[in-house]
């Protein structure tokens, strides 16, 4: 009864063939009820061979089970998840097992010579189709660009595996994703040894073509169909090439959908032509999460330009036109009774006062003669994870079943849910994952596609629902409002002890684990459920990495009323920013120098490497004007580490330039980051992940929060909410990727945030002399006329040509 | 409903629409051309910028009515004809688009085609007072990047301002 012990948090399967001869043994390896089978896939047979199958078909089509892992998974450390067996019982196993191929992820030879593979995660920016492009082509022996990587469609029997976040998806599908690559081109030298009469150890495969001693050869497009599995599949056992053998991973390579975005062929959700699918918006209330009672004029509206539909919905009005403008037109003219949303009244004041009233007392710190405290408190307001591309979703739902599009980091929950609310079965849904410019978190939710198929179902049309960047700004998730206070104990040159305590608004994981098996535990009442995730994710994610003595770091949350989620980093860049300037109090308490005593306090090689990288190679301790200086910071996540070395400028000139409807305020002027992330799929895209998070650490540091008055934030476009613009990035960037001795990758797409954000705050402190106590610094000055709530999206100019440039 | 008449990427189009629809939502939701990216549509995240006679200009700030029939609107997918066939690059494009592959400038994508237009029409701004591009002409793009390709932005505009 092997399958009966299947560890179904990590859903593992019990596969397709493990009765085949080829893996007898392999079941032997762990007994999967035991707890330490987590360390490592039933499936592995050494370091480097693992089994894999070529499944029944007419072209070649290689599968490997996506849990496969050759190291601990993330998964392994979470002692505190709610247990599986609690949430989804034996029939609901049964179920699964009884789909042959159920976790499988395939890799398909095509005739053209092209290998396509279906990756069940979310492109949103951060590279992952070209990662995982390389990874196929590493193993098949075929050029990056003859890779197809498209994304897939929620496939609710990958349970668990079908969640982007946590900077994850290359830690996770880095074996996986190459056992089925390596399955295919075994299958592909199989078949061209018979082919080219020759011995499987005679032919050498590259460039998708396959050459024997004779110098006879045979294209992988020739070979599609006579390598396909046919009626039946099989097992097949294949070992992985070594470090040594790489040609592909670990080389800079440039994005696969480049060329698509340069030239304006990329297509994300409001690009996609779905017939019948016309522009939607939708009406909001004029405070948070206010709900329509009714619509005074709604005929009037409907009989506007373009309009074709009018209908209220749970969270809205919502308004189809011909054109987008029209639905301006329309959203801006309607009259509409609300009902006034949960945190009305409220502003940034009072909602830090009840996170300061749910504050718990400090740990008592060790109690020892000659000891001193050095303490730190710190507020950092509420932060907008809004990207580029809005929220935005294509539905169309029709009486029997329904079809979605959109930008989705959990589609098997999106579908789940979009389900329950449309009334239809779960099969009835399907939910198609589209390119996304931009997440930051944003899209672990999926508010737009639940509402566009709410407005789709209502109107009994197909609908375009595009939210408005003011909708998006003001509506959207944020980054929870919250304090962080630190505390540690100095005797002589050591510290004792050091406790930091972040207390904060909610951060919503309903999303879940990417399905809604856990989405529903998350959801248990009175916040209860989601608060063990809060805690799980918070201890599995910070640490103090220093050697400080008795460690404590606690989380607090309260108030469930907000839109929040996770932000890029989630709680690390405001921990890490509260330790950081702590470490820099207790170094001047100690008279050491910042970098000095960040290394005396270390006891990590890889951190002390890239902390003496930056130093070195950003030069720290060298002479600066009055009104500049240098900070330094470290942080751990991800299985990487990375260190910061900025240099500000706040001088009067700097801080006081002129541009219109922005911020500029004091200037970060170069920044030095070094990361080790452990075996680096792509440094070019691992690169360009470290200068954006340098980018938002500048942004989190510096310019941009939102503000709550009155039951609204009043950020409603980007001339609000200052994220880092041209005149606040700083002109010299040096991001250095550390070589690792680690064997495995770590994550890249959160990692560049935390440390900079932290160092900007370091350096802040020691160019001006005081330590800011609130990010980001500029909060209490309002730098923008705030735009009109009713109606709740403003009206597009008409100067357009007056100003060209 | 009034008939509207402009030149697109080279090609006379006549459509019918309200005067004062703006001309983004005529390009994408009515002609399909979906380069110019909806960002905020209040002329203030640059998104959308496209070329009009060859000066940068924001579509989402600009009524269809307002366009004469011989004002030419230049889109990203039309920016490489903007220069002569021997100007382009490996791909057949634009030099700044050239640049911007090469340096691999892109994340996710979305802003870009309004980045690159932009850059386009600092560039030839620029080099029509005869000088170079300096970093407070770089300072001085309002396009937003959310995933912060900022760095890789500044090293495109100088490496294709050098091949235009």
């Amino acid at each position: 009864m092997w399958f009966l012990g299947r560890d179904l948090s990590l859903g593992r399967p019990p596969g397709p063939t493990r009765s085949g001869d080829s893996v007898p043994d392999s079941r032997d390896l762990h007994d999967p009820r035991d707890a330490h089978a987590l360390e490592a896939s039933p499936y592995a047979v050494d370091r480097r061979r693992f089994v894999g199958y070529v499944l029944a078909g007419a072209t070649l089509v290689a599968a490997a089970d996506l849990v496969l892992a050759d190291a601990p998974p993330a998964g392994a450390a979470v002692p505190t998840l709610p247990q599986p067996a609690e949430l989804y019982d034996l029939n609901d196993m049964l179920t699964d097992a009884a789909r042959p191929t159920a976790n499988l992820i395939t890799v398909t030879i095509d005739e053209d010579g092209t290998a396509s593979f279906e990756l069940p995660r979310a492109e949103v920016g951060q590279g992952i189709t070209t990662s995982t492009a390389m990874l196929v082509a590493e193993e098949l022996d075929l050029p990056v660009e003859r890779v197809r990587v498209t994304l897939a469609p929620a496939r609710p029997e990958l349970l668990f595996n079908q969640l982007t976040g946590g900077s994850n998806t290359t830690i996770s599908t880095y074996t996986p994703i190459r056992v089925a690559a390596a399955v295919a081109r075994a299958a592909l030298l199989d078949a061209a040894a018979i082919v080219l009469g020759d011995t499987v150890a005679g032919l050498v495969a590259k460039g998708g073509v396959i050459t024997a001693r004779d110098g006879s050869s045979v294209t992988y497009g020739e070979l599609a169909v006579r390598a396909a599995g046919g009626a039946g599949g099989r097992a097949v056992e294949v070992e992985l090439k070594s470090e040594a053998e790489f040609t592909v991973i670990g080389t800079p390579t440039n994005r696969v959908d480049a060329l698509a975005a340069v030239t304006g062929q990329k297509d994300y959700t409001t690009d996609l032509a779905v017939p019948g699918a016309l522009p939607t918006m939708v009406c909001r209330a004029p405070t948070l999460n206010g709900t329509p009672v009714a619509v005074r004029n709604q005929a009037q509206v409907e009989a506007m330009p373009g309009v074709t539909h009018v209908a209220q919905v749970s969270t809205g009005v919502a308004v189809r036109a011909a054109t987008f403008g029209q639905c301006i037109d329309a959203v801006r003219a309607l009259d509409v009774v609300w009902k006034d949303g949960p945190v009305a009244g409220e502003s940034d004041a009072t909602i830090l006062r009840k996170v300061r009233a749910a504050q718990l007392p400090m740990p008592a710190l060790p109690d020892t003669p000659l000891a001193q405290t050095v303490s730190g408190d710190f507020t950092f307001w509420f932060r907008s994870n809004s990207p580029m591309d809005t929220n935005s979703a294509i539905a169309d739902v029709r009486p029997d079943g329904a079809t979605i599009w959109a930008g989705l980091k959990s589609p098997i929950v999106a579908q789940q849910r979009i389900a329950e609310r449309l009334g239809m079965s779960q099969d009835r849904v399907t939910v198609n994952v589209v390119t996304a410019g931009g997440s930051f978190g944003r899209r672990l939710f999926f508010d737009g596609a639940l509402e566009a198929a709410e407005v789709s179902q209502a109107m009994g049309v197909p609908v375009k629902l595009m939210w408005h960047r003011a909708d998006d700004a003001r509506v959207g998730r944020t980054h929870p409002l919250g304090t962080c206070r630190v505390q540690a104990t100095v005797s002589g040159s050591n510290v004792l002890a050091f406790n930091q305590s972040l207390t904060c608004v909610e951060t919503d994981f309903r999303h879940g684990l990417g399905e809604i098996i856990t989405a529903a535990a998350a959801d248990l009442p009175a916040g209860v459920g989601n608060l063990g995730f809060a805690e799980t994710i918070f201890a599995l994610t910070q640490e103090v990495p220093y050697d400080f003595g008795a460690v404590t770091q606690t989380l607090v949350e309260t108030d469930d009323r907000f839109n929040t989620g996770s932000m890029r980093n989630i709680y690390s860049p405001d921990v890490r920013v509260a330790s950081e300037l702590v470490v820099d109090k207790l170094a001047a308490k100690m008279k050491m120098d910042p970098y000095q005593f960040r290394r005396r306090f270390q006891r990590n090689e890889r951190l002390l490497k890239v902390l003496d990288t930056v130093a070195q190679a950003g030069e720290w301790g060298r002479s600066m004007p009055a009104g500049t200086a240098q900070g330094i910071a470290i942080h751990k996540e991800y299985k990487g580490v990375s260190a910061c070395l900025v240099e500000i400028d706040t001088r009067p000139a700097t801080t006081g330039r002129q541009v219109r409807d922005a911020v500029t305020g004091p200037r970060v002027t170069r920044v030095t980051f070094a990361i080790d992330a452990g075996l680096v799929i792509n440094p070019r895209g691992l690169e360009a992940q470290m200068q954006g998070g340098i980018n938002d650490g500048i942004a989190l540091a510096l310019t941009s929060s939102l503000h709550l008055r009155d039951g609204h934030f009043l950020e409603a476009s980007w001339d609000n909410y200052f994220y880092t613009r041209q005149w606040n990035t700083p002109p010299d960037v040096r991001v250095i990727v550390v070589p690792s001795e680690e064997k495995v990758p770590g994550g890249a797409g959160e990692a560049g945030v935390a440390a900079t954000f932290a160092a900007v705050a370091c350096a802040y402190a020691r160019a001006t002399g005081t330590m800011p106590t609130e990010f980001p610094i500029n909060h209490r000055t309002l730098s923008f006329e705030p735009k009109s709530f009713v109606p709740p999206i403003p009206q597009s100019p008409v100067n357009g040509l007056e100003l060209t440039s | 409903m009034p008939e509207q008449t402009f030149i697109v990427n080279g090609e006379r189009v006549t459509v019918d629409v309200e005067d004062d629809v703006r001309l983004l939502w005529v390009l994408r939701d009515l002609l399909g051309i979906t380069g110019p990216k909806y960002g905020c549509g209040i002329n203030v995240c640059k998104a959308c910028t496209s070329h009009i006679n060859g000066k940068a200009f924001n579509p989402c700030a600009v009524p269809v009515g307002e366009l004469a029939d011989d004002d030419e609107v230049t889109t990203i997918e039309g920016l490489p004809g903007e220069v002569a066939e021997q100007q382009r690059g490996a791909h057949g494009l634009h030099p700044m688009q050239e640049a911007w592959l090469e340096r691999d400038v892109v994340q996710c994508g979305y802003c870009q085609p309004g980045q690159i237009m932009a850059a386009v029409a600092l560039v030839n701004r620029v080099k029509a007072e005869g000088r170079q591009v300096t970093g407070a002409d770089l300072d001085t793009i309002r396009n937003i990047c959310r995933c912060g390709t900022y760095t890789r932005i500044r090293e495109a505009i100088t490496d294709g301002a050098s091949r235009m």
